[in-house]
């Protein structure tokens, strides 16, 4: 094993380099892998964040558009749908359950939902999950709020805290329903999608803290107080979409179809799966841009490697030399060569793996966080072996162009080389 | 063909003077594959069984594309090389490089040793190539332990020989180590290019004593190129690579 042993130990003499390049590979692994599981994270996470529901409904607008504000709090409503219509269309004998959702106030930066009892009975998320609660229960009086995870841990809540509720959707709101304090009933277990974010309200307590309010501004010298608004009818004016089961698949289109012809109104019915597959082929494009550059980086860190194997050739060719001396035919340094730069891919891809892996399970609690993206840190899929694979490949093939040379070279020296 | 000038010293190549050579060139031509290349044409050249030759030449004769063929490194593009019987001008090349490994041992000028590897391994590298060398390396006990018999007695001491890198070494330890490893395994022929060329006075009679006293031990045959003249003291043979070898130099200039 002195063959092995020795080009081993001629990388070793070059360790400098040797490091540089396998860094350079590894950062390259790390970037292209990292695009990956970023583009799966994302899309499973968007899959992940509804299931069970047959269609969404709202104002007309864009189907991608409706779903996004509606189940991803990404962007605002334009538009409403009056309680009059909502309260019409769920009473159609195929519809199983219907959950309403009232966006557009927000706590400290996170989205407020009024909605129903029934959201945390029919909603579903990853595979059929229900939600559940870490602590405390559904809301049951008029100011109670439900807490998804990440706001409780974020703002350290728990429940009978008393929060203020701000106008708006913004971090920042100088508008707050500051006359009207909820109280925390209860938190929510983590889901990993933007219901950990979301302060949940009922759908009375909406209307109760803008019943003093018109056009997005408190009405001047009208002020109703916590205790007196409990007296007020309080039915709501409209809500901005809502989430519906169907007893029956069958059905899906034939509703979707009355809704989107619904004569007292401009609606929508979207099937959640359908116009997550329209939002895919949108930023489909977005991501194969990104694929493209980040497999240039790993063409770079390959172009990188046979350079740096290119460059020491000159001064090795005394090693090939003696090499060819004992017996070795250019065969052998053909393959030292080649099994050179295959070790180098291959130490590449192992170390940019492990950085890659390092990472994700560093910063995975941070983009969670702050983007509401949840990277798996699953082993490498079919798909990501087969890529490393082919990087392993492209390292083999970028080295043949070395070692081609070498082998030409110890060719034409023979024994003796002429400086 | 060139008859040796003197009586060989060697008692066993004095017993069987109808012997055939152990290597002969006959009519053979090379030239370097580029363009400006190197040419060399050997009419006849023979060397026997068991003789030290001392081939001279001045510097661009020649000596290294003759060595190059003899050690089957090159290809001639016509006549006929015979080692050992066998004719090594109509080897595939891969035959080539395993009768080289089997039966030759070859000594540079300079940086013998790879650097980076060991003092045993440098020592060791020709039996990876060389499975009969590799037996009889092993006959005595192991390769290692004749590896380090062969550097005891070519004058490098223990400390040396357990040196994890070769490059800290002297020049003249460095062609010790070099001797060693073209004499392990004893093949047949010892090659050695200007081996003595970077060491002085004393040391290159040292180098060449121990060098003889190995290969006769071995029972090796030797051929060595140099400039120098001098050195033939020693050798059985001189012989100048003028008088068998013509080159392209002269039509070149």
């Amino acid at each position: 094993m002195i063959i092995p042993r020795l080009a081993l130990q001629s990388l070793w003499s070059r360790r400098i380099t040797a490091m540089l390049t396998v860094f350079a590979i590894a950062v390259s692994v790390m970037l292209f892998l990292g695009v990956e599981k970023v583009r799966t994270g994302a899309r499973a996470s968007f899959a992940n964040t509804i299931s069970g529901t047959d269609l969404i409904i709202g104002a007309r607008t864009g189907a991608i558009q409706l779903l996004l504000y509606s189940v991803f709090r990404i962007g605002n409503a334009t538009n409403n749908i009056t309680w009059t219509s909502y309260s019409e269309i769920v009473k159609r004998p195929e519809i199983a359950w219907a959950v309403p959702l009232s966006l557009g106030d927000s706590h400290r930066g996170f989205r407020v939902l009024g909605t129903t009892g029934d959201y945390f009975k029919h909603y579903r998320f990853r595979r059929h999950q229900a939600l559940t609660f870490t602590s405390g229960k559904p809301f049951g009086d008029l100011f109670d709020a439900v807490l998804g995870a990440d706001v409780a841990s974020a703002l350290g809540y728990k429940p009978g805290d008393r929060i203020i509720i701000a106008h708006g959707a913004g971090a920042v709101s100088f508008m707050r329903h500051d006359d009207k304090p909820f109280f925390v009933s209860g938190i929510l277990a983590k889901t990993g999608t933007p219901i950990d974010r979301t302060v949940h309200v009922s759908l009375e307590a909406i209307e109760a803290i803008h019943v003093d309010w018109r056009g997005g501004a408190r009405i001047p010298g009208v002020s109703i107080g916590a205790e007196e608004v409990r007296r007020v009818a309080l039915k709501p004016r409209a809500v901005t979409a809502a989430l519906i089961g169907l007893k029956s698949k069958l059905a899906i289109f034939k509703l979707q179809r009355f809704i989107n012809e619904y004569r007292h109104e401009p609606l929508l019915a979207i099937l959640p799966g359908v116009a997550l597959q329209e939002l895919w082929q949108l930023v489909g494009q977005a991501e194969i841009a990104l694929g493209a550059v980040s497999a240039m980086v790993v063409l770079t860190a390959l172009i990188g490697m046979v350079t740096m194997i290119l460059s020491t050739l000159n001064e090795r060719r005394r090693e090939m030399a003696i090499l060819r001396s004992v017996g070795a035919g250019p065969g052998t340094i053909l393959g030292l060569l080649l099994s050179e730069a295959l070790l180098l891919t291959i130490g590449g891809v192992v170390f940019g793996c492990l950085a890659l892996y390092a990472t994700l399970f560093a910063i995975r609690g941070y983009i969670d966080a702050e983007f509401g993206l949840y990277l798996a840190v699953d082993p490498p899929s079919m798909r990501e072996w087969g890529t490393l694979l082919i990087i392993v490949f492209g390292g083999l093939i970028a080295g043949l162009l070395p070692a081609l040379r070498a082998y030409r070279l110890s060719l034409a020296d023979g024994m003796l080389v002429r400086n | 063909m060139i008859v040796p000038e003197h009586v060989p010293v060697s008692p066993l190549a004095a017993a069987s003077p109808k012997r055939p050579p152990l290597a002969a060139f006959s009519e053979v031509s090379y030239a370097w594959p580029r363009a400006e290349g190197f040419s060399l044409r050997v009419e006849d050249f023979a060397i026997s069984q068991y003789e030290k030759l001392l081939l001279v030449g001045p510097s661009g004769s020649g000596k290294s594309t003759f060595l190059s063929l003899l050690c089957g490194i090159v290809q001639p593009q016509a006549g006929r090389i015979s080692v050992l019987e066998q004719d090594v001008s109509e080897m595939s090349g891969a035959k080539r490089d395993r009768f080289r490994a089997e039966h030759f041992g070859i000594i540079f000028q300079l940086f013998n040793l790879l650097p980076y590897g060991s003092v045993l391994d440098n020592v060791l590298l020709p039996l990876s190539f060389a499975n009969l060398r590799r037996a009889r390396a092993g006959e005595a006990g192991s390769p290692e332990s004749e590896a380090r018999r062969l550097m005891s007695r070519l004058g490098l001491d223990d400390e040396i020989q357990r040196r994890r890198s070769a490059s800290d070494l002297s020049v003249g330890q460095q062609q010790r180590v070099a001797a060693a490893r073209a004499l392990i395994g004893r093949p047949e022929i010892i090659v050695a290019d200007e081996p003595t060329s970077a060491l002085d006075r004393d040391r290159q009679t040292a180098f060449l004593d121990l060098l003889f006293e190995e290969v006769e031990e071995a029972g090796a045959t030797l051929i060595m190129v140099s400039h120098d003249q001098t050195l033939a003291a020693g050798f059985d043979r001189m012989l100048n690579l003028s008088e068998v070898a013509f080159n392209s130099e002269a039509r070149r200039r």
